[in-house]
């Protein structure tokens, strides 16, 4: 196959993505959607490194991965602090950046 | 033969994805989201990169589903109905939005002249993708950024921590309403008794009330 | 010293006695303001005096001097300077200005005591001298703008003096817009001739002025005509003379210095000053004549219906401008400045002696309620009739001679000029007429009851509750109202001084230019007007006839008040009820505040009206105001909806903008 195949793959699990960032309500499905848009980028990076057949790209890949898992971690605790003052764990409720 | 597993791959990546985005139950979508990493895991050995796509299944579908699994348990999966639901409206705008963005991306992707991406690839050496190689990679070239991601780690942990710890002494808001938070809240000294780690290391005496 | 040393110095005293006055006013005791305001005119008067003598000094032919401080604006062609002229038209105005001026400073010293806007008072009065020695000695046409536009808003400053009340602030309002009006005239017609001359400079304008003009052409006529709108509007010549009976409301010092003595002679003075442009312009001189004629015998017949004692005056003054503007319009300055003098000296006297009349009667100012006060008031009395007397022009005091003079010029000019010389000796006689009912009616007959007051327990009348004279409202003594002194002239020294001077100088003043006997005052002014060519030397026999007919029409008219109104007292009445068209049209002053309320007043409130509802409304509320607004209103509006706070919201704006940005560099490659 060839590398184009992959890069569009990778572009409709980005838009995906974003389109799911966009509807869902409950944050840790947005997340989730998050994950989407960051493993799209893997596809990408690794598409292009298999291109030029050096390994940047899968470095760059490791490192985005490294990055995902340290995001998680924060949001994640985030939503437990939420959780646990009770407050709605619901990111159209969450409204103080208004005005 | 592997056009034929980049289709399957390909469709399971697919239906992972929409499944995330489209499943109302948060445990379903993390399902879903598992399922669509192991399909990357599979494009990836396509990609012949065989470490970072053990890594993805390990990392990604291993580590971190599960602790989305932990936290949608405590926080709970009831979909919640508190105020209006903006509805089609914001549904069509999302899609509207994601659908100018894949085009986009098409467009720049596949428009752009680029000759290489018309072929299979560069040709293949012996080694690549191996784990000897990013090894040696992340080792010399990119030493740098092997560093820096180990301290970001740390500093994720310790942000973890501190957000989720638990903070005695605060009240519950009046009436059901949830308490208001305070930068105080974050940097105040806690009354004594209420488990800290300090506590426990034996730093400080616990006086029996 | 030099003569223009000095008359810089004439015109720094007075200036310098308003900055203090007006500097110190909480803190100058008692009459302290009112001495220092009379020192500082006095110093002026002193140093005009020192002028003259100096001038005099100089041959005959050296008598036109300059002298500039400084130059206002010189570029462009234009030469703006603060030039002063001195020469014998100019020094005879400083001296008589400042002469009487101080006389009616120091009258005013005791009239206006307790008065709680003493200092003020007597700061304006300053600032008007300044204003007006300024216009005279001025030798470049802006600065004698700026005299003639500070010499109105000095005289609007001292009419609304009374501030609070309104009528006395709608007298002063519609003295100004009148004099602006003028000055309109004044500012045009300057333009006009700076059009050709190219200078402001008057000498230079004068000497280049025969080169530049045709004789009686479209430009020099047009010019003449709208100086002479200025000259009629500050001289309250009809038809712009409605200010001047209201300007009566002021107290009455200033009714005698700017409304008798001064400002109103201003018109006078600047067609003399302009001649030489004037008999370029034989057209403008016969309108000037014309309606100095017409305001003479016009003002005469409201003289005889009107009641308030101070209009009669005021017609009176109107009167006898238009005999100095007749004169000066036909070519004969000397008479008409000679009469200018005259007028200023018996004029101011009759106006203090009626402020003094008007002490006496509590504030009244209506001729119906006065009669009897000769035994109580006998030294105002006396200055009454020796300024009726020289009014009237009954020889041999001055208004006889001044006034005969004048006429002596205007017959010598021939033709249809015998006209006007006709209608000077009617007005004549009805001078004497309506000065001497006023005298008559007010002096003798059974005394009033405030005169039996203070004939029989010898103090004055004091009212109930101050009142306004014009329309009776009640008001009180505060600032911006009258005092509660009422001060006659038998009791205050300074009043009797002032007033003794001037019946002095009324009785023997005539005597500086007896027609064809003393010429010391043509000679005095010989060096300004030598370039005169308006000539009118008439026979002896005109002379003869004239002084004869002067001297017969004054003694008649006298003689004709005494029957009408002391051995007959009905016959006024039904003669009012033979007559009784002509009189309505007397008392109501010829119609000519209505008049002007419908030509002028009332299309204007219109348009004012008009513009407002469709012109400020629509385009400058709605569509400037409003619609500036709105757009501002409206576009934060639009901005503030952004800021949801909705989470998603931001993320969505965030990948539109991060498509925004690919796309641009997507176009770019």
């Amino acid at each position: 196959m060839s590398i184009a195949w992959y890069l569009t793959l990778s572009a409709l699990i980005f838009g995906m993505g974003a389109g799911g960032v966009l509807v869902r309500r409950n944050p840790i499905v947005i997340l989730f959607c998050l994950e989407l848009m960051l493993n799209a980028a893997n596809l990408a990076l690794i598409g292009f490194s298999r291109m030029w057949g050096n390994g940047d790209g899968q470095i760059f890949a490791l490192i985005v991965v490294v990055v995902a898992a340290c995001e998680v971690t924060v949001g994640l605790g985030l939503i437990v602090a939420m959780h646990r003052r009770r407050l709605p764990v619901d990111v159209d409720e969450m409204r103080e950046l208004s005005g | 033969m592997s056009t034929l597993v980049f289709f399957i791959a390909a469709i399971g990546a697919i239906t992972g994805a929409i499944g995330v985005i489209a499943l109302k139950n948060p445990y379903y979508s993390a399902l879903a989201l598992a399922g669509h990493m192991i399909s990357l895991a599979a494009l990836f050995l396509l990609l012949r990169a065989e470490f970072l796509a053990a890594a993805q299944v390990i990392i990604y579908a291993g580590a971190v589903i599960v602790l989305y699994v932990f936290v949608v348990s405590y926080v709970g999966d009831a979909v919640p109905a508190v105020g209006a639901n903006p509805g089609r409206i914001a549904a069509l705008g999302a899609f509207a939005c994601g659908t100018a963005l894949v085009v986009e991306l098409l467009i720049a992707v596949l428009g752009s002249g680029l000759q290489a991406i018309n072929h299979d690839g560069a040709p293949y050496h012996a080694g690549f993708g191996t784990p000897g190689q990013i090894g040696t990679l992340l080792l010399t070239r990119f030493l740098a950024p092997f560093e820096i991601a180990s301290y970001l780690l740390l500093v994720a942990a310790i942000g973890a921590v501190t957000l989720a710890r638990r903070r005695h002494g605060l009240e519950d808001g009046v009436e059901g309403q949830p308490p208001a938070l305070e930068l105080a809240d974050l940097f105040g000294l806690r009354p004594q008794g209420t488990g800290t780690m300090h506590e426990a290391g034996g730093a400080v005496e616990v006086v029996e009330p | 010293m030099s003569a223009t040393t000095a008359a810089w110095l004439v015109l720094a005293a007075p200036l310098a006695g308003t900055i203090v006055t007006g500097a110190l006013f909480r803190r100058l005791p008692g009459r302290s303001a009112g001495w220092l305001g009379t020192g500082a005119v006095a110093v002026s008067f002193v140093f005009a005096l020192i002028a003259l003598a100096k001038l005099q000094q100089a041959t005959p032919s050296h008598r036109e001097l300059t002298s500039t401080l400084w130059t206002i604006a010189g570029s462009v062609g234009v030469d703006a300077r603060a030039t002063i002229l001195v020469d014998p038209l100019s020094v005879l105005m400083i001296c008589v200005v400042s002469g009487v001026s101080m006389l009616i400073h120091l009258y005013s010293v005791s009239y206006l005591q307790g008065d709680r806007g003493y200092s003020r008072f007597f700061a304006y009065l300053n600032f008007f001298v300044f204003s007006m020695l300024l216009l005279v000695l001025a030798g470049n046409f802006v600065l004698l703008i700026v005299g003639w536009a500070f010499v109105g808003a000095a005289s609007y400053m001292l009419i609304s003096f009374w501030y609070r009340r309104t009528t006395a602030t709608s007298a002063g309002i519609k003295a100004f817009v009148i004099n602006v009006l003028g000055d309109i005239g004044l500012v045009l017609g300057t333009f006009f001739i700076f059009r050709h001359t190219h200078t402001f400079d008057m000498l230079a304008s004068f000497r280049a002025a025969p080169h530049v003009f045709a004789h009686g052409s479209g430009d020099v006529t047009a010019g003449c005509l709208l100086l002479l709108v200025g000259a009629f509007a500050k001289s309250a010549q009809i038809p712009l003379h409605t200010w001047l009976p209201d300007a009566m409301e002021g107290p009455t010092p200033v009714s005698a210095l700017i409304h008798a003595a001064t400002m109103v002679t201003a018109g006078v003075y600047l067609i003399a000053r302009m001649h030489p442009l004037f008999q370029l312009a034989p057209a403008a001189g016969d309108v000037g004549a014309i309606i100095g004629c017409l305001t003479l015998l016009i003002a005469g017949t409201i003289g005889l219906a009107a009641t308030d004692l101070k209009r009669v005056i005021a017609y009176s003054t109107m009167s006898q401008i238009g005999y100095m503007i007749m004169g000066v319009s036909v070519g004969a300055y000397t008479a008409g400045l000679f009469h200018l003098m005259t007028h200023a000296f018996f004029k101011a006297l009759l106006f203090m002696a009626a402020g003094s009349l008007i002490s006496a009667m509590g504030g009244t100012q209506s001729l119906d309620r006065m009669s009897g006060f000769r035994r109580a008031l006998p030294f105002t009395f006396g200055c009454f009739i020796i300024g009726g007397l020289a009014l009237s022009g009954v020889p041999p005091l001055s208004g006889y001679f001044s006034k005969d003079s004048i006429l002596l010029f205007v017959a010598g000019r021939g033709g249809w000029h015998w006209a006007l010389w006709g209608a000077g000796y009617l007005g004549a006689f009805l001078t004497a007429l309506y000065t001497f009912r006023m005298i008559f009616r007010a002096f003798l007959g059974d005394p009033c009851p405030e005169a039996a007051e203070l004939i029989e327990h010898g103090h004055l009348f004091h009212p109930q509750a101050p009142t306004n004279p014009a329309n009776g409202e009640i008001e009180d003594t505060d600032v911006g109202f009258p005092g509660p002194d009422h001060v006659v002239a038998e009791r205050a020294w300074p009043m009797r001084a002032a007033m003794g001077t001037l019946a002095l100088l009324a009785i023997v003043g005539g005597i500086v230019a007896i027609p064809k006997s003393t010429s010391w005052l043509d000679h005095f002014l010989a060096p300004t007007f030598a370039d005169s060519t308006l000539v009118g030397h008439a026979s002896n026999t005109v002379l003869v006839i004239g002084l004869i007919l002067g001297a017969v029409v004054s003694l008649g008219g006298i003689a004709t008040a005494y029957y009408v109104w002391v051995l007959r007292p009905g016959l006024a009445t039904s003669i009012r009820a033979r007559f009784a068209a002509p009189a309505t049209l007397f008392e109501n002053k010829w119609y000519f505040d209505e008049l002007i309320d419908t030509l002028v007043v009332r299309p204007g409130a219109w348009f004012g009206r008009f513009a407002q509802n469709s012109f400020e409304r629509v385009f400058v509320n709605g569509a400037l105001i409003g619609g500036s607004t709105g757009l501002v209103r409206a576009g934060s509006a639009l901005v503030r909806a952004s800021q949801s706070g909705l989470l998603r919201v931001y993320a969505g704006l965030m990948l539109l903008g991060v498509a925004g940005v690919a796309l641009y560099f997507l176009l770019q490659s």
